[in-house]
């Protein structure tokens, strides 16, 4: 296939896309499950993995990430990790308050395990940032697509 | 406690809301439903709140619940919030003018795409200003500050238009101006003092000397909020993006969200932290009479219906800066009742603008006449709070007039008070200007064929109609011990303390 043809960067930079994004992804992860333990956390984590996925696109080209996580499905987990937030801070109203840590009260530093809702509230938030992110960057996209096909 | 435990949901209810809107925005009829059950529950809740209350009764919710409450180095470092009664005050005025504008939109909204979205951002911006009413924590705050503040850029953007864009850029760069200063101030308040918690935080000042950095605080917040709430020389803002905005969202930035953001906070700021120094007085007193005249002498020049409006806006503003700067408890009292006016005929009279809109296509007061054969409701209710807002007996933007007037003359201050009357004066001209040029005279032949609004935006008018009509009531003295003089109460005692 001729390069005219080939969207997307050299190949140089698709190969090594392609080995580190998988790492990339993982490194996010970790970053929001050891938030409670290691700075980071939900936000930071959630932003990782946006840019995993943006990394994809920037190197092979406009849709590829697109057709595995598409636009709509963005704004979908984007209000459920909200949605999963918030339910954590209002189960907490049964046992003692808005926001109250009901699973555990302390953490054990190092211990994945512990530290009680303050984990899925890192999760919570990790899907609402990273969709919101990359649902943000597909937007925009779309948008110099548009433009550029106005001109 | 019941009633303790209902605080964090004035937050949680229209977050959860807006959450859900996002989530099912695909069946139809579900974000009318789920946007007006938001703003009606929270409405119903601030009554119940209002109607549990005792007297001078605070109430406290740690929130989490977790060991940052008990006083770490005599310090509370969690986030508590506070209810008392100028919060239920304002709790109630926000989320009333809230639920009538969501009532309104099922309808109105129907001009727009993308209703969803509205209704999302709707409520994301009550959340922020319920928010803003309930903490007790400086910087928390600030947080619900922005929430609010971003929702109703996007809000004044929704008609994706050139000018609706124009005026968003705008609001949003000096609106960000505005949180960058009120976050400075938090800064070096929070060195100056070392906590957030707003009720310690006017511990420590009042037996502390004043240091020069207080008045940089001063200065950092009166201009963050002052731009928020619009007063003059931090007004821009306002001109453009109100007229701008879709009519509801015009209605909430007008009616409410200047309050909540600007007066409020620097009624809490001031008054509770800071507990009322003799310059913020004065201060306050001249910007609020510079407002009151550049605002009502630049709205008789408008002809665009919601630009004249809004220039009105920053005039009423004015009336309620001078009433809290007088520092008395009538002049208090006045400011918070004219701030519960001017939210009930500032939404209506907006809310009428997008009427006559709907019906008829124009804001411009010279291609109207006559509007008010086709119209009656609209022009009915447009006269009610047209007659509120240039303070006609017995409409309830009188009374408030007439306390804030009466207040300055007890001070003593009678320049400000001669001014106050002049201006209401000419209050009175370019309010006139629209019943007389949109709703009297020979009906054009354009407008033969236009017909009544709907009926759920009828019947959100007739309410802040018959409100404005009989809103004086709330100044006899059974209404005003349960609804206005706690509020009062609690920016009085605030006084004396602090700095």
């Amino acid at each position: 296939m001729s390069k005219e043809h080939d969207p997307g960067m050299t190949v140089i930079v698709k190969t090594v896309t392609r080995l580190t994004v998988g790492l990339i992804l993982l490194y996010g992860i970790y970053i929001i499950l050891h938030g409670h333990l290691t700075p980071g956390g939900g936000f930071a984590g959630g932003v990782i993995i946006a840019l995993a996925f943006i990394n994809l696109d920037l190197a092979f080209g406009g849709s590829v990430s697109a057709r595995i996580f598409s636009k709509a499905s963005t704004g979908v987990v984007e209000a459920l990790g909200a949605v999963m937030f918030l339910t954590l801070a209002l189960l907490g109203m049964k046992y003692g308050g808005f926001f109250d840590n009901f699973l555990y009260n302390d953490g054990n530093p190092g211990q994945l395990v512990s530290a009680g809702i303050i984990p899925l509230e890192n999760i919570a938030i990790s899907l609402k940032v990273g969709a919101g992110l990359f649902g943000i960057f597909l937007t925009l996209i779309i948008l110099q697509k548009f433009e550029s096909e106005k001109k | 406690m019941i009633t303790e435990s209902i605080i964090p949901l004035f937050v949680a209810i229209p977050l959860a809301g807006a959450f859900l809107i996002a989530l099912l925005k695909r069946i139809k009829g579900i974000p009318d439903i789920l946007g007006v059950l938001a703003s009606g529950s929270m409405f119903i809740l601030s009554i119940l709140f209002l109607l549990k209350m005792e007297i001078a009764q605070r109430i406290i919710y740690n929130i989490g619940n977790w060991g940052g409450f008990n006083e770490v180095l005599g310090r509370i470092v969690g986030i508590q919030l506070v209810v008392d009664g100028l919060t239920i005050f304002m709790l109630l005025i926000i989320n009333f003018v809230a639920f009538i504008v969501a009532v309104y939109s099922v309808n109105y909204m129907t001009r727009y795409t993308q209703k969803w979205q509205f209704y999302c951002l709707f409520l994301l911006m009550l959340a922020g200003m319920n928010g803003v009413l309930i903490t007790g924590d400086l910087f928390n705050l600030f947080v619900f500050l922005e929430i609010a503040s971003l929702a109703s850029y996007a809000l004044v953007a929704f008609g994706t238009e050139k000018r609706e864009l124009e005026a968003s850029f705008k609001y949003a760069v000096m609106g960000g101006v505005a949180s960058l200063l009120i976050l400075m101030g938090v800064i070096f308040l929070y060195s100056n003092t070392g906590t957030l918690n707003m009720a310690d935080m006017a511990e420590i000042l009042t037996g502390s000397e004043q240091p020069a950095l207080m008045y940089l605080v001063f200065g950092l917040f009166l201009a963050g909020f002052g731009l928020k709430a619009a007063m003059v020389p931090f007004h821009a803002w306002l001109p453009d993006a109100h007229p701008s905005a879709p009519a509801p969202i015009s209605a909430m930035l007008s009616g409410v969200l200047i309050k909540a953001l600007g007066v409020y906070a620097i009624a809490r700021v001031f008054f509770t932290v800071f507990g009322f120094p003799h310059q913020i007085s004065i201060i306050l007193m001249t910007l609020g009479a510079i407002s009151m005249g550049v605002g009502a002498l630049v709205a008789l020049r408008q002809w665009d219906m919601k630009r004249l409006l809004a220039y009105s806006s920053i005039s009423q503003i004015g009336y309620i800066m001078v009433g809290l700067g007088i520092g008395t408890p009538l002049g208090i009292l006045g400011a918070l009742f004219h701030l519960f006016n001017h939210s009930m005929f500032k939404s209506l009279l907006f809310l009428d603008s997008g009427a006559v809109e709907y019906a008829a296509g124009t804001r411009d007061m010279k291609e109207m006449g006559g509007l008010s054969k086709k119209l009656p409701v609209t022009s009915g209710s447009t006269l009610a709070g047209a007659m509120s807002l240039a303070g006609i007996p017995p409409f309830a933007g009188f009374w408030s007039k007439l306390i804030i007037i009466i207040a300055l003359v007890e001070a003593s201050h009678m320049k400000l008070a001669a001014w106050a009357v002049l201006m209401s004066i000419v209050t009175i001209a370019y309010i006139l200007k629209v019943t007389r040029f949109a709703f009297l005279g020979a009906l054009k032949d354009k407008y033969l064929n236009i017909k009544e609004v709907p009926l759920l935006m009828r019947i959100s008018l007739i309410i802040l109609a018959l409100v404005c009509i009989f809103g004086g009531l709330l100044l006899i003295p059974e209404v005003r011990d349960t609804f206005l003089s706690p509020a009062v109460r609690v920016l009085i005692s605030g006084m004396g303390g602090g700095v």
